[in-house]
């Protein structure tokens, strides 16, 4: 439906970057880049990390100034003094990055700033029922009176949509808005901007998710390392040939080969495994050498269920290993018994954003580089050599710090820090995200290496192309529960929709399996 | 995507220069402005008895402080220092005066033990609270803080607590008076913790741990760190080292009072901060934390050698200079 090719070609375009560039220090990250947005379409921005889509959206909105260059407003030249004034001028920025109170409310956080108010107080039920109206808008139903805290993730994200909306707007720039999304969330903010396109909106879109661009893009620019590749039609781009773009080279073998390294051999084995509010008797097997995707919605309890049996959180079950019984009272203990659990929370649970890669790469083994009490430095930094070589980080400097890399190389720290346990059980929550295709690339890569040196491995995963692309078997939560498996040809994307939003569980079946 | 060597020697240097840590520099660079500052003033203060006399006095603030990096630098507090310090002195006293055991040197040398041992557990009893309990330290501390100055108190009753023997007075003033090497007891003590310091925390997985918990308690656990255990540990450490400095200064007065480390635990804490160690945990600087005890004492030296400023003020330059340190080191943080 996306067939809407540079519309109203004969109107100025609303915003407009003119040969923009913007350095940091003697940086520079955005090169002479110039680009269009008329009234009435929905303009895609893709890159991998670090090719400069960020800076571009900051210097579009006010955030940040250009050092060469300008933006201009309906044909003519304006100085956007700050985000306040872009604001003013219709322009608005839905941030990536969650910022919302998470005790206030759901009305107070979207009329923050800008309470409606009758006399001296704040008139609370018309702003719980505008907030109602806005978010039904977005295809949430959330009552206007809950906390954000008691949100998940991607009602957060939809309340922060919601809340940017209410400024009157003429461009609406959505920065990877569906980062925390389901499909089915998803589905439901690109109908809301297919509506303010409709609305004569013009929308600038910045995504890593490509089928998402295709779907609801008129024009795609692309960038990388901070120059514009191409600006086209959306008609005549493919996804495939969209990477190809991103990252100047051919994507279509993105995951590695798939070889049935999986043997008969069951290494873990968990029965009837509860999680107190995210899981319920919970099964399931990992034979030595597999790769077992874990697919579901956002908050379908996958990676609280994988805590509960690593021990990082409070869960009952039987665990077998190896077919020995084993109880893991913290997550100490798993660690001791060659099991290694990869945060989908990289910035808040996995690495020490404010300390150096080398403190950061030991913390978990860190007696493997003591001698006595002592900590050996030597061998710390030989460990981070090998770290970077064999994990391929890259670092403008060793001494910077964890906090400085980009996700990717975060990522293959994180790696690199828990590969030093030396496990027989890994397990990644969420292993590419926030990463530039490239890296996403080397990490499957690495996934399969690892399950062909005879370890297991578990995905857990939103992105259900990459659990399709790498797994041998995929395993479906929604609700607390395991409602399926897909293996072999089985392994769709509609096969796994179905399972994880409902449409297709066994009713009986689950009741069958509740009540065993 | 990696840089490219820097192509002259000029650049390499420069480069260098900008390497190194302001926050870890600036506390030292401040000592030696007051240094001059306090030359200016008044040419006695740099007279080599009054610096060390200045040492000597700040020795309980910067042994006290040494313990307090550590809690702080993982990401905890402690408000009732200066209240377990009275409370150890009048104990160790107490013990002292029982004459229990035969021998001056051996009554000492276990009433040291038995100082250390009643700092461990009050240390212990704040690291237990607040971990266990899961209470914010500066509440817990803020109750154990009235607690440990009501008790000594109480031992007291509400007078003071005073060494009777002369004899164990003569043999224990010493270790606050006398000398080793040309340098006094007190500043080779502080010289002692400062070193056991600075190697755990830097140079062991325990201090390693401290550092990874304060930056994040999350990550650290995640890591496999038993995050209560260390939290608690560095309550304990705090303890120990209060004894440390209680050992130092009951030779001074020979006598506890209601009085005993009033406000020291405010001290500590500001000698701390203006060490460079970040209050919200994750950076620890003994030698820094040193320096800050140091700079409290010869600011107050200063004013006392000088005519300008009345030494009634001395709180309030205390006060402006730990906000000082803060805006510094926001600063050279944020160019960071």
């Amino acid at each position: 439906m996306s067939t809407h090719p540079n519309p109203q070609q004969h109107q100025p375009p609303v915003l407009e970057a003119r040969s923009i560039a913007k350095a940091f220090g003697p940086v520079e990250v955005l090169t002479d880049i110039s680009l269009t947005i008329q009234p009435g379409e929905v303009h895609a921005i893709i890159g991998e990390n670090g090719a400069g889509k960020s800076t571009l959206m900051k210097l579009l909105s006010g955030h940040l100034q250009p050092t060469r260059g300008s933006v201009a407003m309906d044909g003519e030249d304006v100085h956007l003094a700050g985000p306040v004034d872009a604001e003013h001028r219709g322009l608005v920025l839905v941030h990536q990055e969650i910022l919302l109170a998470p005790h206030l409310t759901v009305a107070q956080n979207i009329f923050m700033g800008r309470e409606l108010k009758r006399g001296l107080m704040v008139n609370d039920r018309e702003m719980n029922r505008l907030a109602a109206e806005a978010v039904r808008k977005l295809g949430a139903d959330i009552d206007p009176t809950t906390p954000v805290s008691r949100l998940s993730i991607a009602r957060r994200q939809l309340v922060q949509i919601a809340r940017a909306l209410q400024v009157p707007h003429r461009v609406v720039i959505f920065d990877e808005p569906t980062a925390s999304l389901t499909p089915i969330e998803t589905e439901a903010l690109l109908k809301v901007i297919r509506n303010l396109r409709d609305q004569n909106v013009a929308v600038l879109y910045i995504s890593h998710r490509l089928p998402e661009v295709a779907a609801i893009a008129d024009r795609i620019t692309v960038l990388r390392d901070g120059k514009l590749i191409a600006t086209r039609n959306a008609s005549e781009l493919q996804p495939v040939d969209m990477a190809k773009l991103m990252v100047g080279r051919d994507m279509s073998k993105l995951y590695p080969e798939r070889e049935e390294t999986a043997t008969r051999e069951t290494i873990l084995e968990v029965t009837n495994f509860d999680v107190p509010d995210y899981a319920r008797g919970a099964s399931f097997s990992l034979r030595k050498g597999e790769i077992l995707g874990f697919a579901g919605l956002i908050g379908a309890g996958r990676t609280e269920l994988l805590e509960g049996i690593v021990g990082l959180r409070a869960g009952q079950g039987q665990v077998k290993l190896n077919g020995k019984p084993v109880r893991f009272h913290g997550v100490r203990d798993s660690m001791a018994a060659g099991i290694v659990y990869l945060s989908e929370d990289r910035k808040g649970k996995g690495l020490l954003l404010a300390q150096n890669l080398r403190t950061n790469l030991t913390l978990a083994s860190l007696e493997k580089f003591t001698k006595g009490p002592l900590i050996e430095r030597k061998r710390e930094e030989q460990g981070l050599d090998k770290a970077i070589a064999e994990f391929d980080i890259r670092a403008r400097r060793r001494d910077l710090l964890a906090g400085q890399l980009s996700g990717g190389n975060q990522q293959k720290l994180l790696l690199a820090k828990m590969m030093l346990l030396d496990p027989s059980i890994v397990i990644i929550d969420e292993p590419t995200r926030g990463i530039d295709i490239g890296t996403k690339e080397q990490i499957y890569k690495f996934i399969a290496d690892l399950a062909k040196s005879g370890k297991s491995v578990i995905v857990i995963s939103s992105e259900m192309q990459e659990l399709i692309g790498i797994c041998h078997r995929i395993l479906v939560m929604r609700s607390s529960r395991i409602v399926g498996e897909v293996t072999g040809e089985a392994m769709t994307e509609d096969e796994i929709v179905v399972y994880a939003t409902g449409v297709k569980t066994n009713e009986a079946e689950l009741y069958a399996a509740g009540s065993a | 995507m990696t840089d490219t060597q820097p192509t002259t020697d000029a650049r390499g240097f420069a480069r260098k220069l900008a390497d190194i840590d302001m926050t870890a520099v600036a506390p030292f660079l401040a000592l030696a402005v007051l240094f001059i500052l306090g030359a200016l003033v008044n040419p006695s203060f740099i007279g080599v008895d009054n610096i060390l006399n200045v040492l000597t006095r700040s020795s309980f603030i910067a042994i006290i402080a040494v313990g307090a990096t550590f809690v702080i630098s993982a990401g905890g507090l402690d408000l009732s220092v200066g209240s377990m310090a009275a409370l150890v002195a009048g104990i160790m006293i107490l013990f002292l005066n029982s004459a229990a055991i035969d021998g001056n040197l051996t009554m000492l040398a276990v009433g040291v033990v038995v100082a250390i041992g009643v700092g461990a557990g009050a240390g212990l009893i704040n690291g237990a609270v607040t971990t266990i309990g899961r209470i914010e330290p500066f509440i817990v501390t803020l109750g154990t803080m009235a607690i440990y100055r009501s008790v000594t108190v109480w031992l007291a009753n509400g007078g003071s607590i005073a060494m009777k023997s002369n004899d164990m007075r003569n043999l224990f003033r010493p270790v606050y008076t006398g000398t080793f090497i040309g340098l006094p007891i007190p500043v080779w003590i502080i010289i002692a913790v400062g070193l056991l310091g600075a190697f755990i925390l830097y140079k062991t997985s325990f201090g390693r741990h401290v550092i990874a918990v304060g930056s994040n308690e999350d990550v650290a656990r995640y890591s496999g760190i038993h995050v209560n255990r260390v939290r608690a540990m560095t309550y304990v450490i705090q303890g120990i080292c209060v004894a440390i400095a209680v050992v130092v200064y009951v030779p001074r007065l020979g006598a506890a009072t209601t009085t005993t480390g009033m406000l020291w635990e405010l001290q500590a804490i500001t000698a701390v901060v203006i060490g460079g160690t970040a209050l919200k945990g994750g950076v620890g600087r003994i030698w820094g934390t040193i320096c800050g005890a140091f700079m409290l004492e010869i600011v107050g030296n200063i004013m006392v050698l000088s005519n300008f400023v009345s030494e009634y003020l001395i709180g309030a330059v205390q006060g402006v200079i730990i906000i000082i340190a803060m805006l510094v080191q926001r600063t050279l943080q944020r160019k960071g």
